[in-house]
């Protein structure tokens, strides 16, 4: 059942689409997703996987030529980081038209200018609506276990869709965490061999990726969206499916201590562990306080949200992101644009944290709270920690 | 019995927008783009087959006497057969005239 061991979580991610059997890889390397790439290749190049690894020129390539390989019915897994997602943004709305349920491992890290490798989530964010699943990992093992959900979830017919899987640039790609690796019978009693809706083969015409012309647009735009809402329903089976065989539970939204609690914060990514200690501080202090995580930022769970937030007076919303000139961080706007028809919404605030791998520690999420407290800040939303 | 040209309903769309009727973009009459048409001179023409050879849209065939002549429901008007016939056989002409 598993076995224990201490990996670096970047390799761990491709050891994961490994036990996935995936049968093509095309990834550029870019920091810090490199150890993504480079474990992929040796997995090929060792003949572990019958597969093949794509050395390709750029990420808009490796996105392309993952397409291309989706289209004809392979096992498809990339992974990118900031810049290179970015490149990749052109490709992303068709990969999600054309259904092609390619897995993505993204090491999350900011967006230039100025230059930074570091860690947030300003690199995802512009990707929001593009059509593609979203899941967020706290830790290691919840990165290898959403890699392998992924490629379940992606290739079920009533899915047929890209997932993205988050992983915080070296808060956790570039950190030795223990993991509990399945093992590959287990993996191949969950994960079934990728059956394709369709492949470009000569015997079977097909065409993929056609032109839409205006009276057929809307329409297409319409089953692309129906299609994402849907997969949540298949998301919640694969996560009730995983927990029955893995015995680890995954949520939309996962409530810490939240029962009786008059405060909340919410956070996405591995800033949620750190959250959780300081909750246990605040806790000992007699403070009334929660935390909420998000897993699942597409398809939104606002279901989830409503019910996560019952009884709470002021939800605290961390962002690892800011839409400049707009309402604030994206996760921020997206929850309180959640709740506006809800009549008992609590009062949100909003704190943009961790930005280009700012450290946030556990004292910071306490002061969070105590800010929080009054349901109001100072300013629709705040740059925490920021000097001047 | 003419066949449906595409779906009526977002409920109609294939998965991936994808199309499992052969040649069907056909269909689309890319004609109706044209301003100017290409008229053949047949006189000058020497039957070298280049406007044949550089027809982006694929749509200039041979005929039986070995001349050249475009499928107007798909000739754009683009005039690229024009622009490379060397002997000059191939005049771009206003659509209206």
């Amino acid at each position: 059942m598993g076995k224990r061991v201490g990996m670096e979580v970047a390799i761990a991610s491709a050891e994961a689409a490994a036990l996935c059997k995936f049968d093509v890889a095309s990834v550029y390397p870019i920091t810090p997703q490199s150890h993504v790439a480079e474990h992929l290749s040796d997995i090929v190049a060792d003949g572990r996987v019958d597969a093949s690894f794509i050395t390709v020129e750029s990420e808009h390539s490796a996105l392309s030529s993952a397409m291309g390989a989706s289209a004809t019915g392979a096992r498809v897994v990339t992974a990118t980081s900031s810049q290179g997602l970015l490149f990749m943004s052109e490709v992303m709305p068709i990969t999600s038209a054309m259904r092609l349920p390619i897995v993505m491992i993204i090491a999350n890290r900011a967006v230039s200018g100025p230059i930074n490798i570091w860690n947030d989530h300003s690199d995802i964010m512009p990707m929001r609506d593009t059509g593609w699943i979203s899941f967020f990992a706290d830790n290691g093992q919840e990165v290898v276990d959403m890699v392998i959900q992924a490629f379940k979830v992606g290739e079920d017919r009533r899915v047929m869709l890209p997932v993205n899987v988050n992983m915080d640039g070296f808060q956790l790609t570039h950190v030795v965490e223990p993991i509990i690796m399945p093992d590959q019978e287990e993996v191949d009693k969950f994960l079934p061999p990728y059956e394709p809706f369709a492949t470009l083969h000569p015997d079977k015409v097909v065409s993929m990726g056609t032109l839409g012309m205006p009276e057929f647009f809307t329409e297409a735009q319409k089953s692309k969206n129906v299609a994402l809402v849907n997969s949540k329903k298949v998301i919640l089976e694969v996560w009730k499916e995983w927990e029955k065989q893995f015995g680890r539970k995954y949520e939309p939204i996962q409530s810490y201590r939240t029962e009786d609690a008059e405060i909340a914060l919410l956070t996405m990514g591995s800033m949620g562990e750190t959250a959780e200690i300081a909750i246990d501080e605040l806790r000992k202090q007699g403070v009334k306080v929660g935390l909420l995580k998000i897993k699942l930022w597409r398809p939104f769970p606002f279901d989830e949200l409503k019910k996560a937030v019952k009884g709470i007076k002021v939800l605290a919303v961390t962002d690892r992101a800011c839409s400049f000139g707009g309402p604030g961080g994206p996760v921020f706007s997206e929850i309180r644009s959640a709740l506006y028809d809800v009549p008992k919404r609590p009062k949100i605030v909003n704190f943009i944290i961790g930005l280009g791998g700012r450290d946030v520690p556990m004292e910071g999420f306490m002061e969070m709270v105590q800010k929080a407290a009054k349901g109001k800040l100072s300013e629709p939303y705040e740059f925490y920690g920021v000097r001047g | 019995m003419t066949e449906k040209k595409g779906p009526e309903t977002w409920q109609e769309i294939n998965p991936g927008c994808m199309v499992f009727r052969k040649g069907s973009a056909a269909d689309y009459h890319t004609g109706s783009w044209r301003a100017k048409r290409p008229l053949w001179e047949n006189e000058k023409c020497i039957k070298c087959g280049v406007c044949y050879i550089y027809c982006p849209e694929g749509c200039i065939t041979e005929q039986k006497d070995g001349y050249f002549d475009a499928n107007m429901d798909y000739c754009k008007g683009c005039g690229i057969c024009a622009h490379e016939c060397w002997p000059g056989a191939i005049k771009m002409v206003n659509e209206e005239d």
